[in-house]
């Protein structure tokens, strides 16, 4: 449990709860009822039985045969793209709303980047009735316009975030504006294991479903439920840390994260965090962070709105720091050709986050044979627009 | 020497203003301190400004992001500094989130705090426990001062706590909500104000956020040693003479 979070919340000298007194009550409320509630046998079985009817878990573990080929090693996709609403983003909303409604909040808040984390809680407050307002950056609106209509259709209220970059830093920013000025009836539902704690602890606990399948799937599969690798793209981090998460203490498993580069890690214009980040607070934790000598923080860029964040989430910045987990990035160019041979070799398009992890693919030397799994996030159908334009299709 | 402590005990109704470095132009910061003082403010809230500004509404944003964009950093705002004790008196704090003051280095911060004549800060979002732990005994052998929120949600038990930790003031907020926000005084909000008066505090209070006339001003002091203003008067001083703007929105306080 070397890398788990310990009982003052922090991970290494990551974590904490940096927050301003007016979002103290909530935070603290959650903290000490997060546990108590998930470990509670109903909450369980609720959680179990939406997760199988309702998201269509488990997800398949596919041993993706052309891949394999191409780069000698057994190539496994954990096929995250296949849940309901098209990506991991839903094994965290289930759990989150189920948490909300044992609080006894009536309202749900969210930050959204891609869009994906939005529909998915959109999803949710459809599912239990509850309401559901969600920021989301003004260039992020733009560039995934599909997700911003389902959203709408599930009868959620989308707000723009018009203050810096407009992405998915500043709908975050406006999220805890919303549940400053809201501190009693709702619930925010962060969608990464970003924020204060117990937000990320509680976001890898729910997401932590993907390498609990996977190590099943792999054992029936392989006979071994020991991959040599796992890899994943960390924007702030909850699909990664969901397929880290019990391979994180095996430390023959290499866990690989990967990054956007955007257009070159010295580029100006890049989301490659523990590259050009250094420690720092950012939304309520000590992280690392991209930001000015000031400590102002830097606009980041990626074509993959889901991974355009300055910041990573506390537990990857202890998985960094320690070495236990090896952090590198891929370019906005590098991910789009590994959609697009995704998609020709596999018949699979995935979203161009997921696309950053097979993009790594390309850069690893194997002996052969090895056991190598990806986590494929999400479905790249909120990508179509941009994929389209930049292989003139 | 502590002018905060001096300040509360020979003074009501004391009034604190908060405007952001930097703003409207790069060079006005020590400027508007001395009109401030002149037109007679209690207190000073100098806010050092930051990219992400969380807990506060659009017009501090506003303010921040342009003072940034004029080069606004801690360093710039300490070299700004060295002149402020010149003209000035008052108590004077600053006010800003928690990153900036980590990159600067903590140890740093203080010392340039002190050396400057800063009497103590405000840091909504650095957190009890760690300012307990990590901070406390640098920011007390430097004489600073740090001063803790609370709101209507902040239990009793805590507020004993931040009471046991600060040495300056409580800042009250009249509601949990960014900057900016109206203050809507009904039942429930003096109720609030009344409860903390009754609680015997050792430090005194200043209630803060949706205070923007004298109307408001003078209901908050009728429950605490004075209150803070801060959206309003950075609104005020936005465009027009400078000193004018300071004299004529004070006039409305101390008239």
């Amino acid at each position: 449990m070397k890398y788990k979070v310990n009982e003052k919340g922090y991970y290494g000298d990551f974590g904490g709860a940096y927050i301003p007194e007016m979002l103290y009550p909530n935070v603290e409320e959650l903290r000490q009822n997060y546990l108590k509630i998930i470990d509670d046998v109903d909450f369980q079985k609720e959680f179990h039985q939406l997760l199988k009817d309702y998201v269509g878990r488990p997800s398949p573990l596919y041993l993706a045969k052309r891949y394999s080929q191409k780069y000698g090693a057994n190539i496994f996709l954990k096929r995250e793209d296949l849940n309901h609403t098209g990506a991991h983003k839903i094994n965290n909303t289930i759990g989150q709303i189920l948490l909300a409604e044992r609080l006894g909040k009536k309202r749900i808040i969210a930050e959204t980047g891609a869009g994906q984390h939005g529909v998915a809680t959109a999803t949710v407050c459809a599912l239990r009735g509850l309401e559901c307002v969600v920021y989301m950056g003004e260039v992020d609106i733009q560039r995934q316009a599909p997700n911003v209509a389902r959203m709408k259709m599930l009868g959620a209220k989308v707000v723009a975030a018009t203050s810096g970059s407009k992405t998915l830093k500043d709908a975050t920013n406006e999220a805890m504006r919303d549940w400053i000025n809201n501190p009693v009836d709702t619930h925010y539902i962060i969608g990464s294991v970003v924020g204060p704690h117990p937000y990320p602890d509680m976001v890898a606990i729910f997401q932590s479903i993907i390498s609990e399948e996977t190590k099943k799937q792999l054992l029936e599969q392989t006979g071994s439920d020991k991959p040599d690798y796992v890899l994943a793209c960390v924007g702030g981090g909850s699909n990664a840390m969901g397929m880290f998460y019990h391979f994180m203490d095996d430390e023959e498993v290499k866990l690989i994260a990967v990054e956007a580069a955007g257009k070159g890690v010295s580029s100006g214009l890049s989301a490659a965090t523990t590259y050009l980040g250094k420690e720092g607070v950012l939304h309520g934790s000590r992280s690392i962070l991209m930001q000015t000598e000031d400590g102002q923080v830097v606009e980041p860029h990626s074509v993959s709105a889901g991974l355009d964040y300055p910041g990573i989430g506390p537990q990857h910045a202890h998985l960094f720091k320690t070495g236990r987990g090896q952090y590198v990035s891929i370019t906005d160019d590098e991910s789009l050709e590994a959609g697009l041979l995704c998609t020709q070799l596999e018949g699979i398009i995935p979203a161009i986050e997921s696309a950053h992890a097979l993009a790594y693919l390309e850069k690893m030397e194997f002996k052969g044979g090895e056991n190598v799994v990806v986590c494929l996030s999400g479905r790249g159908d909120k990508d179509l627009e941009t994929y389209i334009k930049y292989f003139n299709l | 020497m502590n002018r905060i402590k001096e300040l509360f005990e020979k003074k009501k109704n004391i009034l604190s203003i908060y405007y952001t470095a930097g703003y409207p132009n790069l060079g006005d910061t020590v400027q508007i301190a001395e009109a401030l003082e002149k037109s007679g403010a209690d207190i000073l809230e100098i806010g050092f400004p930051y990219s992400d500004p969380v807990a506060d509404g659009p017009v501090i944003q506003a303010s921040s992001k342009q003072s940034l964009d004029q080069g606004m950093t801690l360093k710039v705002l300490f070299e700004q500094l060295k002149d402020l004790r010149k003209n000035v008196t008052i108590p004077v704090l600053l006010m800003g989130y928690v990153n900036p003051v980590l990159q600067f280095g903590v140890e740093n911060f203080c010392k340039a705090c002190a050396e400057v004549g800063v009497d103590g800060c405000i840091v909504p979002d650095l957190p009890m426990v760690e300012y307990e732990e990590f901070y406390k005994d640098c920011f007390e052998s430097h004489n600073l001062c740090n001063i803790f929120l609370i709101t209507p949600q902040t239990a009793e038990e805590r507020i004993h706590k931040i009471d046991s930790l600060t040495n300056g003031f409580i800042y009250l907020l009249s509601s949990s909500a960014t900057t900016g926000k109206n203050l809507e005084v009904g039942n429930t909000t003096e109720d609030y104000f009344a409860r903390i008066k009754g609680l015997n505090l050792k430090n005194p209070t200043m209630i803060g956020f949706g205070i923007s006339d004298k109307q408001t001003f003078d209901k908050a002091c009728e429950y605490a040693n004075g209150a803070i203003i801060g959206t309003a008067f950075v609104k005020a001083i936005a465009d027009g003479n400078l000193e004018e703007s300071v004299e004529g929105f004070m006039k409305k306080f101390r008239g």
